[in-house]
């Protein structure tokens, strides 16, 4: 971990909720894809841990949805704002674990993390497939930028708008694969452990004290007792949280 | 320039003390800088029995600060015994401070009792005042026949300095104070955090699981000095001053006020370094105010 300042370079709505921000500043403490950083945002008492889309030297991306007063202030920072950045936060995905065809599942919010985790499988020449869940057509973003890294893209809608109509799930289904990662809404993590059939990792979204393990804010259940979402996750293999 | 006080006959090095619950057992920030500049810290708090806390969402914030309801999630002292202690050891080599909860007079006894023995503990901090518990925690705090009996339980089996940790969800802390000095309690150490209460205008239900939580931040800093000056007009024992404190002139405030020593809580979660930076802005700021022994300044605004 560490901190340091961060400059925004551009900060836009790429859907009615979702913002994709790119900052300039020392990643040198990013050492995996899945990790987060943790934002200090003007007139507001926490930080807020954002997943890192992407990075890479002196660059780094984060797509966020606007859902409180926090985000909200993030949406409104002008190109050329300071902020105060935690980086390099969690475990990250696990990408030994692979196999040649993985899945990747992204749901929502949960779809950016999934980016930088397939521009590294791609480059470690295996080739991953990804499903994108979200509501409706209006709300879809992302997928050509991971139809730029050769990847095949399924996706599905609630509303049949693009698609499959249905959820990841009803993607997932018709689709062989050596192993999964997936991040998203806990609802869709409960489905997919209904027709997952291979060993995966799930990344888990929970409100923060810290975002470096000292509070005990953001604990979940897990098999062995308990866990720090975000010191000893947010990645999670799938047989240590349910079953 | 002299940053050293003596805190129930132990001298530390400053009077910064990170305070429980926003330090883990130290080794999040040991991975950060040297934490053996501090003058110790007080350790996640300990109860008998190992504990998961409370249902999340656990934490949720205001103009000013946060709330947590955490919920006393710990592994229980005999891990933290067989465990914690000696990792700690590793990366901390001075006295720390030994935080104990419980929900019967017994079960503090007998977390005390172990922690006692523990060479690297330097004192207890008794937690009386927990908001976050059912049963237990706050509602020894908020009687003082019941602190006394907790004070006098804990004291019987322990040799070393006991300070006993004091809500500020009373009518009159110096009363709470003044018990847990006739039940022969080493030092007070007061505010613990404020019951609040927080609502999500979406959900229209609170935000927090347990629904109430404990506030902690800047925001509270004038209620800590106001409490610290008024139990240290009514007790000879020393005070232990914290609530909001996040920078060297807040701990100077609180000493003044009467403290001999401060701990620091909510700004080490939104600033890891902030002990580390207390420590190293002391000399300046004391410089500034003309303090060239901080332990003359205890009481002082009195």
């Amino acid at each position: 971990m560490k901190q340091g300042f961060f400059t925004i370079t551009e900060n836009y709505a790429m859907t009615s909720s979702v913002y994709r921000m790119e900052l300039e500043g020392d990643t040198s403490a990013i050492t995996n894809c899945g990790q987060f950083v943790d934002l200090r945002l003007p007139e507001k008492y926490l930080r807020r841990p954002i997943s890192v889309c992407d990075y890479a030297e002196n660059k780094l991306t984060l797509i966020y949805k606007v859902v409180g007063s926090g985000t909200e202030i993030m949406a409104g920072l002008p190109v050329g704002t300071k902020l105060d950045v935690l980086t390099g936060l969690g475990n990250g995905y696990d990408t030994s674990l692979s196999g040649s065809r993985p899945v990747l599942v992204g749901g929502g919010v949960g779809v950016p993390p999934m980016y930088n985790l397939c521009k590294k499988l791609v480059a470690q020449g295996k080739q991953p497939q990804v499903v994108l869940g979200f509501n409706t057509a209006e709300e879809i973003f992302l997928a050509d930028e991971f139809r730029a890294l050769g990847v095949e893209v399924h996706i599905a809608t609630a509303d049949g708008s693009v698609g499959t109509k249905g959820f990841v799930t009803d993607v997932i289904k018709n689709l062989d694969y050596t192993y999964f990662y997936s991040c998203g809404p806990m609802p869709m993590f409960k489905a997919m452990e209904q027709v997952m059939t291979t060993s995966g990792q799930y990344s888990f979204e929970e409100r923060m004290g810290c975002g470096f393990g000292a509070c005990m804010g953001c604990t979940i259940h897990v098999k062995s007792g308990y866990a720090r979402v975000c010191k000893d996750g947010p990645v999670f293999f799938r047989e240590e949280v349910f079953g | 320039m002299n940053t050293k006080v003596y805190l129930c006959g132990i001298e530390i090095d400053n009077p910064v003390i990170p305070a429980s619950g926003t330090f883990g057992f130290g080794k999040e920030f040991a991975e950060l800088y040297d934490i053996n500049c501090l003058g110790t810290f007080s350790f996640k708090g300990t109860t008998l029995d190992p504990r998961f806390g409370n249902p999340t969402p656990r934490i949720a914030e205001f103009t000013g600060g946060m709330l947590n309801a955490v919920g006393l999630q710990n592994p229980g002292v005999d891990h933290v015994i067989a465990h914690e202690l000696p990792e700690m050891k590793e990366f901390f080599h001075k006295p720390v401070m030994a935080n104990v909860s419980g929900f019967s007079i017994e079960q503090y006894v007998k977390t005390c009792e172990k922690l006692d023995k523990e060479e690297q503990v330097g004192w207890l901090e008794v937690n009386i005042s927990c908001p976050n518990v059912h049963g237990g925690g706050m509602s020894f705090g908020t009687d003082p026949g019941c602190a006394r009996e907790v004070t006098e339980a804990v004291k019987a089996v322990t040799t070393k300095p006991v300070i006993v940790k004091l809500s500020p969800n009373v009518t009159d802390i110096v009363a709470i104070a003044k018990a847990c000095e006739a039940g022969g309690a080493d030092a007070v150490s007061l505010i613990n955090t404020v019951l609040g209460m927080r609502i999500d205008l979406n959900r229209k239900k609170p935000i927090i699981a347990n629904k109430t939580g404990g506030m902690s931040g800047p925001a509270l800093l004038p209620l800590a000095v106001r409490m610290v000056y008024q139990v240290y007009e009514n007790v000879s024992i020393p005070i232990v001053g914290m609530g909001g404190v996040s920078c060297a002139e807040d701990v100077i405030e609180l000493m003044l006020a009467g403290a001999t020593a401060v701990e620091v809580g909510a700004a080490n979660l939104v600033d890891p370094f902030a002990c580390k930076r207390i420590v190293e802005e002391l000399p300046t700021v004391m410089k500034k105010y003309h303090i060239e022994n901080l332990k003359d300044i205890i009481g002082g605004a009195h």
